[in-house]
C-alpha cells in the first residue's frame, strides 16, 4: 500500500509537471506579445513595453521562463529591480499588470468563494441525488419513481445559467426573498447569515443539474445491484430487507459514486464560470473569465495550472479512497 | 407426513409477451436426511421451484399458488404466502440455500468471516465472538485450511471450489434441516465438482439434513442422491429412486438425458463425448401445448397406442408404473 501510494504520488507529480509545461508552451505559441498586453489596450509606447518585457522575464527563452516560474512557486519571485521592485512571495504564480497584484493574491481572494460554492453544492446534490435515487429504486414504477424521473428530465435538460436566471428573477426580483447579489463575498466566519444569503441560490443552481444526474445514476446502480447474486444470498441468509438494502446493496451500488463525486467536485473547483457569472460571485471562475477577456496571461496560466492540479490530485484521492472501499482494489495495489 | 411436502405448486410470471408458466403443478415430498435430486435442462423450472419455497421470488414479478408444508419442530408451517417476517426466520435457519456461481454469490466487499458471522448473528442472540468461533468451526469442517487466518480473506482471494466451500459453510452455520443446493458444481471444473459433491455427502451423513440437489447433469446424481425428480417445461415428468431411474427410465426425456451422460467406462475414443444430446429445444413456457410438452422432440411417440396425435392432444398424468416409480408418459411401461 505504501509503495502503491508513493508510486501514485510520483506519477501525479510527473503529470502535473508535463501539464504545466504544456500550458506554458501553448501560451508561448499563441500570436500575442505578452509584454505588449501589460500596458493596456491602446498603448503604443515601445519603451514601456520593452521595460515590462524584461521585468516579467518575457525576454527569456520559453524553457527558461518556465524554469523561473517553477522556481517562483517554491521560493517566491522578484520582478524588476531598484525602486520599482515587486516581490511576490512563494508560492508565486506571477504578477498581473492588469490587476497590479501578485497572481497568488488574486487566487487567494477568489479561492474561498469557489470552495464555498463547490462544497455547498456537492453536499446538496449528494443528499438529493443519493436520497432520491434510492427512493426511486426502492419504489420502482411507483409515484416516487415517476416523480424522480420528472426531476431528472428537468434537471438534465435545463442549462445551468437558465436555472440561475430563473431563480434570480423569481426569488430575488419578484418575491424579494433574498437581496440582489452584490458582487461581494462575505466569508462564513465573518457573517454566517450573509454568507448563506449569498451562497444559497448558487448552490441550488449548481446542485440542481448534478442532483438530477446523480439521481439517475444512483437509481440505476441500486436496481442493478439488487439483482446481483450476492443480494439473493443475503436474503437467503434471512437478513431483513433493511439490512439487505443498507449494508449489502448500498455499499456496492454507491462505491462508484466516490469517483464520480470526486471528479465532478474537482471540475467545479476550477471555477463554475456560468454560475459565478450569473450570481456575480468573485470566485475562480469569474477571475478566469475576466482574465480571458482582458488577455491577462499570468492569471490565465495560473488558473489553468491550478485547475489541472486539482483534477490530478482529486484523481489520486479518489483512487486511494476507492482502495479503502473495495478490497479487490486494495489487494491488487 | 414427510418433512417437506410440496403440493400442486404453480409459479407464473406475467410478462409483456404473455404468461410464463415456469412451474406448473409440481408435487413432491422429501424426508429428513434424504437427498432429492431435481434434474432437467436449463429453463425447466428447477430454480424457480426452490426460490418459491424460500420466499425469494419477487412478489411483484411472480404469481405463486399451491402449497408447501414444512415441519418445524412439532409445527407444520405453510411456506407459500407465509408472512415476510416468519419466512425470514426460516430462511438461513431451517432451510438454507447455495447457488451456482460461488463468485458472484458472495459479497465482494466483505470478508468471508464477516459474511458467515452475519449469517449466524441474524438467527442467534449471541456475542460476536461466539459466532466467529462457529464460523471458524464450519470453515474447518468444509475443508478450508488454516481457517482461523483465512476467515479474514475476501472472496476474490479464493479459487472457485474454495468459494463454494465457503458458501456451504455459510449455509450450514445454523445447522439447517434442509439444504437447497442449486447447481452447486456447475461453475466448477470436473475434479473440483467431485470434491464438492463428496463434501456434501459427508456433511449430510454428519448433520443428518435433507438436501435438494438441483442439476442439469444427470451424471452428477448417481452417487449423490436417493431419489430423482426429472423436470421438463415446469412439470415433473419422472420421479424414482436413483437406481430405478438409471436401470429403467420410463419417460423418453429421461432416457435422452441418460444417453447424453459422458461415460468414463466407454472406450477412449468415445469417452467424454455427449453421444446423443436430445435434439431440439425445450418449448416456450408462454404457449405450452395441450398435450405432452415433449412431443416435438420425442422419438417414441409413434409407439404410443393411439399414436403421436394422442401425445399432442392429451396431457399424460404422472402415474406410478412400478411402486415408487412415477412417469408422465402415454407409453405402456418398460417399452423403452
Ligand atoms: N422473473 C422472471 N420473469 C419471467 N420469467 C422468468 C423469471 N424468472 C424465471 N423465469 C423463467 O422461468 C423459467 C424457469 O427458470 P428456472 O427455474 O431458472 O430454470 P432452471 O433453474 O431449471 O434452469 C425460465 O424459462 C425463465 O426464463
Ligand atoms: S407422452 Fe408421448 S410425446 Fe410425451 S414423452 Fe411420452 S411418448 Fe413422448
Ligand atoms: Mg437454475
Amino acid at each position: 500500500m505504501i509503495n502503491y501510494l508513493a508510486r501514485r504520488i510520483a506519477i501525479s507529480m510527473a503529470i502535473l509537471l508535463a501539464v504545466s509545461f504544456a500550458v506554458y508552451l501553448i501560451f508561448a505559441i499563441l500570436p500575442f506579445d505578452p509584454a505588449a498586453l501589460t500596458c493596456g489596450k491602446n498603448c503604443n509606447n515601445p519603451a514601456i513595453i520593452e521595460a515590462n518585457r524584461r521585468r516579467l522575464g518575457y525576454d527569456l527563452p520559453i524553457w527558461q521562463q518556465y524554469f523561473v516560474f517553477l522556481k517562483g512557486l517554491f521560493m517566491g519571485r522578484t520582478f524588476g529591480e531598484g525602486a520599482a521592485t515587486i516581490f511576490c512571495p512563494a508560492p508565486s504564480f506571477g504578477y498581473s499588470y492588469q490587476e497590479h497584484a501578485c497572481v497568488t493574491n488574486s487566487i487567494i481572494e477568489a479561492l474561498p468563494v469557489t470552495l464555498s460554492l463547490a462544497i455547498g453544492a456537492l453536499v446538496l446534490w449528494l443528499i438529493i441525488g443519493v436520497g432520491l435515487g434510492i427512493l426511486a429504486a426502492r419504489f420502482r414504477g411507483r409515484a416516487a419513481d415517476t416523480g424522480s424521473t420528472i426531476f431528472v428530465l428537468i434537471g438534465t435538460s435545463l442549462p445551468t445559467f437558465l436555472t440561475g436566471l430563473l431563480l434570480l428573477v423569481f426569488v430575488v426580483v419578484k418575491w424579494r426573498i433574498l437581496p440582489y447579489p452584490s458582487g461581494n463575498y462575505t466569508p462564513l466566519f465573518e457573517n454566517p447569515l450573509a454568507w448563506l444569503n449569498t451562497m444559497i441560490l448558487p448552490w441550488i443552481t449548481l446542485a440542481f443539474a448534478y442532483a438530477a444526474l446523480y439521481t439517475r445514476f444512483v437509481r440505476n446502480a441500486v436496481i442493478e445491484t439488487l439483482s446481483e447474486d450476492f443480494i439473493r444470498t443475503a436474503r437467503a441468509k434471512g437478513l431483513s430487507e433493511k439490512v439487505v438494502l443498507r449494508k449489502h446493496t448500498l455499499r456496492a451500488a454507491l462505491a462508484p459514486l466516490t469517483t464520480m463525486a470526486g471528479l465532478d467536485f474537482a471540475g467545479l473547483l476550477g471555477g463554475a464560470i456560468l454560475t459565478e457569472a450569473v450570481f456575480n460571485l468573485p470566485g475562480l471562475g469569474r477571475l478566469s473569465l475576466g482574465a480571458v477577456i482582458d488577455f491577462d496571461l499570468p492569471i490565465i496560466v495560473a488558473t489553468t495550472i491550478l485547475a489541472a492540479t486539482i483534477v490530478i490530485f482529486m484523481n489520486l484521492l479518489v483512487d486511494i479512497l476507492y482502495a479503502f472501499i473495495d478490497p479487490r482494489v486494495r489487494v491488487a495495489a | 407426513m414427510s418433512f417437506l411436502e410440496v403440493n400442486d405448486l404453480h409459479v407464473e410470471f406475467p410478462t409483456s409477451d404473455g404468461l410464463v408458466k415456469a412451474v406448473d403443478g409440481v408435487t413432491f415430498a422429501i424426508e429428513r436426511g434424504e437427498t432429492l435430486a431435481i434434474v432437467g435442462e436449463s429453463g425447466s423450472g428447477k430454480t424457480v421451484t426452490n426460490l418459491a419455497l424460500m420466499g425469494l421470488l419477487s412478489k411483484r414479478a411472480a404469481r405463486i399458488s399451491g402449497s408447501a408444508v414444512i415441519k418445524r419442530g412439532d409445527e407444520d408451517v405453510e411456506l407459500i404466502d407465509l408472512a415476510d417476517e416468519e419466512m425470514r426466520q426460516i430462511r438461513g435457519k431451517n432451510v438454507a440455500m447455495i447457488f451456482q456461481d460461488p463468485m458472484s454469490s458472495l459479497h465482494p466487499y466483505y470478508s468471508i468471516g464477516d459474511q458467515i458471522i452475519e449469517a449466524h448473528q441474524v438467527h442467534n442472540d449471541v456475542d460476536e465472538r461466539v459466532s466467529k468461533a462457529r464460523a471458524i468451526e464450519l470453515l474447518d469442517m468444509v475443508g478450508i485450511p488454516d481457517a482461523s487466518e483465512r476467515i479474514k480473506a475476501f472472496p476474490h482471494q479464493f479459487s472457485g471450489g474454495m468459494r463454494q466451500r465457503v458458501m456451504i459453510a455459510m449455509a450450514l452455520v445454523n445447522s439447517p434441516e434442509l439444504l437447497i443446493a442449486d447447481e452447486p458444481t456447475t461453475a466448477l471444473d470436473v475434479t473440483v465438482q467431485a470434491q464438492i459433491l463428496k463434501l456434501l455427502r459427508e456433511l449430510q451423513e454428519e448433520l443428518k439434513m435433507a438436501i435438494i440437489l438441483i442439476t442439469h447433469d444427470l451424471g452428477v446424481v448417481a452417487g449423490a442422491a436417493d431419489r430423482v425428480n426429472v423436470m421438463y417445461a415446469g412439470k415433473i415428468v419422472e420421479s424414482a429412486p436413483v437406481r430405478d431411474l438409471y436401470a429403467n427410465p420410463l419417460m423418453p426425456y429421461t432416457h435422452g438425458l441418460l444417453a447424453s451422460i459422458p461415460r468414463m467406462d466407454r472406450r477412449a475414443g468415445e469417452s467424454g463425448k455427449r453421444l446423443s444430446a436430445i435434439a431440439g429445444q425445450p418449448p416456450s413456457l408462454i404457449a405450452l401445448p395441450a398435450g405432452c410438452a415433449f412431443v416435438p422432440r420425442c422419438t417414441f411417440s409413434n409407439r404410443v397406442s393411439g399414436g403421436a396425435s394422442r401425445c399432442e392432444s392429451s396431457m399424460p398424468a404422472l402415474t406410478e408404473h412400478v411402486p415408487g416409480h412415477f412417469a408422465r408418459c402415454h407409453l405402456e411401461g418398460a417399452s423403452l
